[in-house]
């Protein structure tokens, strides 16, 4: 547990699907380190382009007690990452140093097997270069000395304007990373696969709210009369935004 | 998943190769020893089919020129060690067919008992065992795969040597039907019995396939715990490569309608061709059903990925 493992902490409770950090993330690593990212026919019917962070979106419950969920997920930079091992050729590797899981894009052969071997989908092939890409947890910019101390942090924690990202090493129980996992009952997606993924996420919160039913009902309002207001005489002066036609 | 033509043909082709060998190996201990024409040529053949297995191997790369690099990583992963293992054997063979066609048989080991082994047979034996392990890698490259149940269990391997030395044995049988050579009989009968014994694998592997439950839900995936989740959008209105890769063309018909139809040419109509004595029909028939068979193994495949890409737009 005492080495750095860095890795995103995502508050589900935050997120609001605005794919701020689906576009940044795609502008910086197409243009940096892991670019380009091909985008196939993108203005046709059927685009289809690799992307590392991808937004979903889901629904539980039943109408009307519905609740929306927005759900970004890119790669989990897992401790006992399954890619890793069966890669034949090393070129997926993970980080002893910061325990970021990468791709050598001049060791890949393109035989796809470390994307049969990831459980959450979160590896995409990319059919120009002929590798396998996936994110790097912008690998290129959290050590770039050029960027100011609050600007090296991955893309999409940046672009997210809701600030449900969070960046940091999960093992060093200082950071904020750790404490929002220790503070708010950070979970692991699918940890029966034993992958121990980093990256956290934030569960979602239960917000009550009581309502009474004279809440409901407009006090200043008592005869109930709802409806258009009445049409004044054509003569009438009118006032813009205070008249009901 | 997507089936990968490069790997049925790989699969296959190396199956019946290694099968051959072991098949031409067993022959040549059932009939005591021996040296000479027919064992040469059945490995030379058996050669073939592993180089044009190797051949196949090379399509499902998008970088071929780095191919040499997959022999890096032997400690961990199972396709390193087939692509170590695959020219060995081919060496092997090549060896094999060299020396039964210049017919040398100098005795390499006295057994106890007074028994000999010559050196075509020791080097039978060698290419026995490299073909055996070469099966448990093949195999274990798809029964490693722990996200695709259907694949993840050691019946993957079994059916992997099973059909590999069924198609083997066939081939062997027709080539020594059309050679007339004494171990005909032989070869067809052990055919028979190992085409069978392949159809009762398979089909337990369908059975249990079949019949298994997913580890995962909706559930664990996305962390909620909600009884009733489903998803709304996958985020993107086109495919990508998860929504490609990891899902079969055709459908679940398909899958059920090419599996009645391998069951039926891949081992029931083989089987009963060898007992009519026409052991080079059998072969012909058995390899179209075993490609539709490998087909069916890549297209049953569901990955654990699947559950977040559940809602297309």
């Amino acid at each position: 547990m005492s080495k750095k493992q860095l890795a995103l902490v995502i508050d589900l409770n935050v997120c609001v699907g605005c794919h701020a950090c689906v576009t940044s993330c795609k502008e910086w690593n197409t243009s940096g380190w892991a670019g380009p990212l091909p985008d196939l026919n993108p203005y046709g019917a059927d685009p289809n382009g690799v992307f590392f962070n991808r937004v979903q979106t889901y629904e539980c419950g039943t109408f009307p007690d519905t609740e929306t969920i927005h759900f970004p997920k890119s790669c989990l930079h897992c401790e006992e990452p399954p890619c890793v091992p069966v890669c034949p050729t090393g070129a997926s590797y993970k980080r002893e140093e910061d325990g970021i899981v990468l791709v050598d894009y001049d060791k890949c052969i393109g035989c796809k097997y470390c994307s049969w071997s990831c459980p959450y989908g979160a590896r995409e092939f990319d059919p120009v270069q002929g590798v396998m890409k996936k994110c790097t947890l912008c690998v290129d910019r959290i050590y770039d000395k050029t960027l100011e101390e609050d600007r090296r942090k991955p893309a999409c924690v940046l672009a997210c304007p809701a600030s449900a990202r969070i960046f940091g090493d999960i093992n060093d129980p200082n950071s904020e990373a750790a404490k929002a996992i220790r503070d708010n009952g950070g979970f692991q997606l699918m940890p029966e696969w034993g992958s121990k993924p980093a990256n956290h996420y934030l569960p979602r919160r239960k917000t009550t709210t009581t309502l009474h039913p004279d809440e409901l009902v407009r006090v200043d309002n008592p005869l109930k009369a709802e409806g258009e207001k009445p049409r004044p005489a054509f003569t009438t002066p009118t006032i813009d935004g205070a008249s009901s036609w | 998943m997507k089936p990968a033509f490069s790997v049925i043909f790989l699969t296959t082709l190396i199956g019946a190769g290694q099968g051959l060998l072991i098949a031409l190996t067993a022959g040549q201990l059932y009939a005591g020893g021996g040296s000479g024409g027919f064992y040469a040529l059945g490995g030379a053949l058996a050669l073939a089919l592993l180089c044009l297995g190797l051949v196949a191997s090379v399509f499902h790369l998008s970088n071929p020129q780095r191919g040499w690099r997959a022999a890096t990583r032997w400690r961990t992963s199972w396709l390193s060690r087939e692509v170590i293992l695959l020219p060995v054997l081919c060496g092997l063979v090549f060896l094999y067919a060299v020396i039964h066609a210049f017919g040398w048989a100098p005795v390499v080991i006295r057994l106890g008992n007074g028994a000999t082994l010559d050196l075509p047979l020791v080097l039978g034996l060698l290419a026995t065992l490299a073909s055996l392990a070469l099966f448990v890698c093949t195999g274990m490259i798809y029964a490693c795969v722990r996200f695709i149940r259907q694949w993840a269990s050691g019946w993957t391997v079994v059916n992997y040597l099973m059909m590999g030395l069924a198609s083997g044995f066939t081939l062997a049988a027709a080539y020594a039907q059309l050679q007339d050579n004494a171990l005909a009989g032989f070869l067809a009968g052990s055919a028979v019995l190992l085409t069978l014994l392949a159809l009762a694998t398979r089909a337990f592997q369908l059975w249990r396939n079949a019949t298994g439950q997913p580890r995962s839900t909706l559930k664990s995936a996305i962390g909620l715990h909600h009884s009733q989740i489903r998803q709304v959008t996958q985020g993107f209105m086109g495919s990508s490569f998860n929504t490609v890769e990891f899902v079969a063309p055709g459908g679940a018909e398909t899958v059920k309608g090419l599996s009645v139809f391998f069951l039926a040419v891949g081992f029931v109509a083989p089987a009963a061709l060898l007992l009519a004595g026409l052991p080079v029909l059998a072969f012909l028939c058995q390899f179209v059903g075993l490609l539709a068979e490998r087909w069916v193994f890549f297209a049953a495949g569901s990955h654990v990925q699947n559950l977040y890409y559940q809602a297309r737009g």
